[in-house]
């Protein structure tokens, strides 16, 4: 069911990935993805694919399982290649009714879905050696920049880290309450449209209620241990970059630069 | 009316880095109004062994009987089923939602089709049978006591007239009081009903103050299945796996060191209070 989906979740192993720091790990997703929009041939896409090859290597996570990620986006990347493959000017190469496609088409679909696919892993891949304590840590850090502007970086990133705190509890509770109606002989599956919203209630209200329920007891539990809010608040464990990062932030360097080189000359 | 447990084998996360096995081949019988005690510790097994009962789950192999019927065959109603086999979840005031007690018991039946008479009697009796107030039955559940509103839930369990009744945990987070009064109106079902009960429960007092049988998960294994004297002999295993035997079976076995001649099989404080005033030459008093 909802489990199944293995897009953003963290994968427990110790590796190297797992080890850097987060901000390092963010800041590297976000070369990756601004050079994959760089990408304009082939040349391109050999050295992000050695990139993206390296860092699956690196995490230590099963390939099979980074993979299995993509099928929760696979409608938009179907969609979009045929967009691409169909839609495309340029020179015909094989036609059937009113269905076309182009040279021009057929590399800019491959492009394209190459892309769209090497977005999710590399996304995926830092969320799967990032715990999202670590993420919404690096995100506070990186962004503490915007307090001077008046956005409440702290605050913010308190409630993503609460909101993916709870995403696994409340999918929990929601089998478990699911599996409840169903012993008392509630159906989810059948009917049409109306009857099966109908039949959410007695899901939605207990979910919704436990819901409340946890976040007062979770404002309890903050206010019982003094939090005021980031002002002068401490970590237990602040980041600290080490080697291992300042040598990922090199390679980061040569690789963008990589990627710009094969756009200019190419 | 027999739940048969065949070989059953349930495996979480089947695929991934964290599979786990939650039951390994565990086989049994319940016959027709028996009361079974399960018990083990948090993350033994029990609750997702419990699960199959009514075919919530789905087996990785083996396979449930009940009446003799594979409940996995093809076409087997799983929603009848689940009107005979009633599961109470742990803390089952979490499940209700509707605006008021009585339309939350009628869920059940409602669910099984039944014309609106029917439902409304079934929900009534089922009020009844957990002794819950007439004044309360037109309230909203959620403005009733945590007591209250477990019998609400029980009752919705019950309104679909099970013959087996599973209860996860049905006292946990309660007074003693309240404790004893669910756990009263139980065993008033197994007497009265003639229902099947499987009570999991943390506590073995109560386990061997109502049960006739009483199975021992560890491990996702079924480590002892017999009547509660039986499987407290085995003391000192069930220390091992984190449980423990009634206290005041500790005190009669270390009277019987000391050389008391206290009889076998005291499970019960009152069994053992009978036993010392028997040796005492004073039976019958107090």
């Amino acid at each position: 069911m909802i489990r199944d989906i293995t897009l953003g979740q963290f994968y427990p192993v110790d590796s190297a990935l797992h080890r850097m720091d987060p901000r390092t790990k963010l800041f590297g997703t976000m070369v990756f993805i601004i050079s994959l929009f760089l990408a304009d041939h082939v040349a391109a896409y050999v050295v992000a694919t050695g990139f993206l090859a390296l860092a699956i290597r690196m995490s230590r996570v099963p390939f099979k399982f980074i993979v299995r990620g993509l099928k929760a986006v696979m409608v938009i990347l179907l969609i979009s290649i045929s967009f691409n493959l169909f839609l495309t000017d340029g020179q015909e190469l094989f036609r059937l009714g009113f269905l076309r496609i182009t040279r021009e088409g057929l590399s800019m679909s491959c492009f394209m879905g190459l892309r769209l696919i090497y977005l999710v892993i590399g996304s995926s891949i830092m969320t799967l050696t990032t715990t999202p304590n670590q993420l919404t840590d690096g995100m506070e850090k990186s962004l503490g920049f915007l307090k001077a502007v008046k956005v409440p970086v702290h605050e913010i990133s308190m409630m993503m880290s609460i909101a993916l705190r709870f995403i696994p509890i409340l999918v929990e509770e929601t089998d478990k309450i699911m599996k409840a109606q169903m012993a008392r002989g509630a159906d989810f599956e059948s009917g049409n449209l109306i009857q099966k919203a109908k039949s959410m209630v007695p899901l939605l209200v207990p979910l919704f209620i436990s819901a409340f329920r946890r976040a007062t007891d979770l404002a309890m539990a903050m206010e019982a241990r003094c939090y005021r809010g980031g002002e002068g608040r401490t970590k237990m464990k602040p980041l600290k970059y080490n080697r291992r990062d300042y040598l990922a932030y090199g390679f980061y360097g040569i690789y963008l630069a990589a990627m710009v080189g094969v756009r200019i000359m190419l | 009316m027999s739940i048969r447990v065949e070989n059953l084998t349930y495996i979480y996360g089947a695929g991934t880095a964290l599979e786990q096995y939650a039951l390994k081949n565990v086989s049994f019988e319940i016959p027709d109004g028996q009361f079974v005690g399960l018990i083990g510790h948090t993350g033994s097994g029990k609750s997702t062994l419990i699960q199959h009962l009514n075919g919530l789950l789905r087996p990785a192999s083996g396979t449930v009987y009940y009446d003799g019927t594979d409940i996995y065959n093809e076409g087997y109603s799983l929603r009848d089923l689940r009107a005979k086999v009633g599961l109470v979840f742990q803390y089952p005031e979490h499940q209700l939602f509707e605006v008021d007690v009585f339309s939350d018991v009628c869920f059940g039946p409602k669910n099984l089709g039944l014309a609106r008479g029917d439902v409304e009697e079934r929900a009534k009796d089922a009020l009844k049978q957990v002794g819950l107030k007439e004044k309360y039955w037109d309230q909203s559940p959620f403005e009733l006591s945590g007591g209250q509103k477990r019998r609400v839930a029980i009752a919705g369990v019950l309104a679909m007239n099970p013959r087996v009744l599973i209860l996860d945990e049905p006292t946990a987070g309660l007074d003693p009081k309240g404790r004893d009064e669910i756990l009263d109106e139980i065993s008033g079902l197994h007497r009265e009903r003639g229902m099947s009960i499987v009570l999991v429960s943390h506590s073995m007092e109560d386990i061997a103050r109502y049960a006739d049988r009483l199975m021992v998960m560890n491990h996702g294994e079924k480590v002892f299945d017999g009547t509660p004297r039986e499987v407290f002999e085995h003391y000192r295993e069930l220390e091992s796996m984190g449980l423990a035997a009634p206290q005041v079976t500790y005190i009669v076995h270390e009277l019987k060191e000391r050389g008391v001649p206290m009889e076998d099989g005291i499970t019960t404080v009152a069994q053992a209070r009978e036993a010392i005033l028997r040796l005492l030459g004073k039976e019958g008093q107090l």
